[in-house]
């Protein structure tokens, strides 16, 4: 049954094909995005990701803008202004800026590199399953593009009542939004095909004792077969 | 040409991992043998969330709109924001092109997405067979465009981050900004809570192929 997936959008069933690389399978009924040819070069994606927490450190570490009014200095860092939030009650419009552009994407970098390094040695991670869950649900939360034309916005306001001085985290910020997208754009499905190949110790002795048993005479049933239903290969188009 | 669903085959597919099982009904919650994820075969009571949903950030988008997001008290005297004085701002200053995607970004999806959530459950709900393939192209601008609502958040936090000099300028956030953070957030998991798979349902095959054709 591994090989059959349901299509997202209308529960029509397809039968999963290989795709050649840089090519999408749509659904043939509801024409959505069924899944993409996989990279499994995970050390490529590893990499990318390691980039992507790096810039992000230096997006957070430094002011992002500095604004100058008669001689008089400000700047602010993102937790600062999740902070200047906080400090004026706003506590609940405080913590969701914090989540959608600090604990969001970061958690969603930790949780993929925590899955990935050990796929790309040919290990299983650890608790792989509330990770992946973890990250699906991390993934519409993460604003970093939205913060990004948000300082855009911001200072073109700015400059209209003091002189606006760009920070080294706005550079930071402009590189993350682009890292980010393509960090993210990898189909996490994917990974599904590296941790079923990728064996398990636990099952992998269960597996072992079933195989000693079965040459012992002691066979277990044959494994349930797929339903005798007819199903599609999905249509293909070039991206 | 015929379509079959995971749901007439009797299967159901895992929300975590996309692995396919058969629909057991048992007293106890049906798990993914892969994943250990509970399994269902609709997302649950999915008209009725994405509705409550719905009508919470539908009246919230009220304040949200009248509500000041942000007071400014300088030497020049006090004025306060609404999201719509912003974008006037912008526009009689000459900013054009920032206007237009403050407008965009605060106003329009804002109202788009109600609309378009409405329009999404009242026709699943009915099981109507209209235009199944734009509906759905629609449920997708949906959810990618959600996010897009919180610039105007992000612009008061770094505004009020920024302008805090002591005797030229002060800004304060104002009560708007939790109504319309509120907003931007209750649309979003009103769109997570829809399951696209309704408006599929009721499409009979012979429905799909007309709908192909035009
Ligand atoms: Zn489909
Ligand atoms: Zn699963």
């Amino acid at each position: 049954m591994t090989n059959l997936m349901a299509c997202p959008n209308c529960d029509t069933l397809h039968r999963r094909t290989v795709l050649p690389p840089r090519e999408t399978a749509r659904c043939v009924r509801c024409h959505s995005v069924l899944y993409r040819s996989p990279d499994l070069r995970l050390s490529r994606v590893l990499a990318l990701t390691l980039t992507c927490l790096i810039v992000f450190a230096i997006a957070n570490a430094f002011p992002i803008v500095e604004i100058e009014v008669q001689g008089i200095y400000t700047e602010t860092t993102l937790v600062g202004a999740a902070w200047a939030l906080y400090r004026e009650g706003m506590w609940l419009v405080a913590l969701l800026v914090f989540a959608t552009t600090v604990l969001f994407p970061l958690s969603q970098l930790l949780a993929l590199i925590h899955l990935i390094t050990p796929l790309a040695l040919g290990r299983r991670p650890y608790a792989v399953f509330h990770v992946m869950r973890a990250i699906e649900f991390c993934r519409p939360w993460g604003m970093i593009e939205v913060f990004m034309l948000g300082v855009l916005v911001s200072l073109v306001k700015l400059s209209a009542m003091a002189s606006v001085l760009p920070g080294i985290a706005l550079w930071a910020f402009g590189a993350l939004t682009m890292l980010l997208a393509t960090v993210l754009s990898y189909d996490l499905r994917n990974l599904w095909i590296v941790i079923d190949r990728t064996p398990d110790p636990a099952v992998q002795a269960l597996q072992a004792a079933k195989r000693n048993a079965a040459a012992n005479g002691l066979t277990d049933e044959p494994p349930a077969a797929p339903p005798g239903a007819s199903t599609h290969g999905p249509g293909t188009a070039s991206r | 040409m015929k379509y079959l669903s995971a749901k007439a085959a009797g299967l159901v597919a895992c929300h975590v991992c996309g692995r396919l099982s058969r629909e057991v009904r048992t007293v106890e919650k049906a798990r993914c043998p892969r994943c250990g994820a509970v399994l269902h075969q609709r997302k649950v009571d999915s008209l009725t969330r994405t509705w409550a949903l719905l009508i919470a950030a539908a009246i919230l988008y009220i304040p949200a709109n009248v509500l000041p997001m942000m007071q400014t008290r300088s030497l020049l005297g006090n004025s306060s924001d609404t999201i719509m004085s912003g974008v006037i701002y912008f526009w009689t200053s000459g900013e054009y092109d920032l206007a237009i995607v403050v407008f965009t970004a605060s106003i329009l999806v804002p109202m788009l997405k109600l609309i378009a959530l409405s329009l999404l459950c009242v026709t699943a709900q009915r099981g109507t067979r209209w235009k199944p393939h734009q509906r759905t192209r629609l449920y997708h601008m949906v959810e990618f465009i959600g996010r897009w609502s919180m610039l105007d958040v992000f612009v008061v936090a770094l505004m009020v981050a920024l302008v805090n000099i002591q005797s030229l300028a002060v800004i304060q956030a104002g009560p708007g900004i939790v109504a319309f953070g509120s907003v931007v957030v209750l649309t979003m998991l009103a769109s997570m809570q829809f399951d696209p798979r309704l408006i599929w349902d009721q499409i009979r095959d012979d429905d799909t192929e007309q709908d192909d054709h035009d």
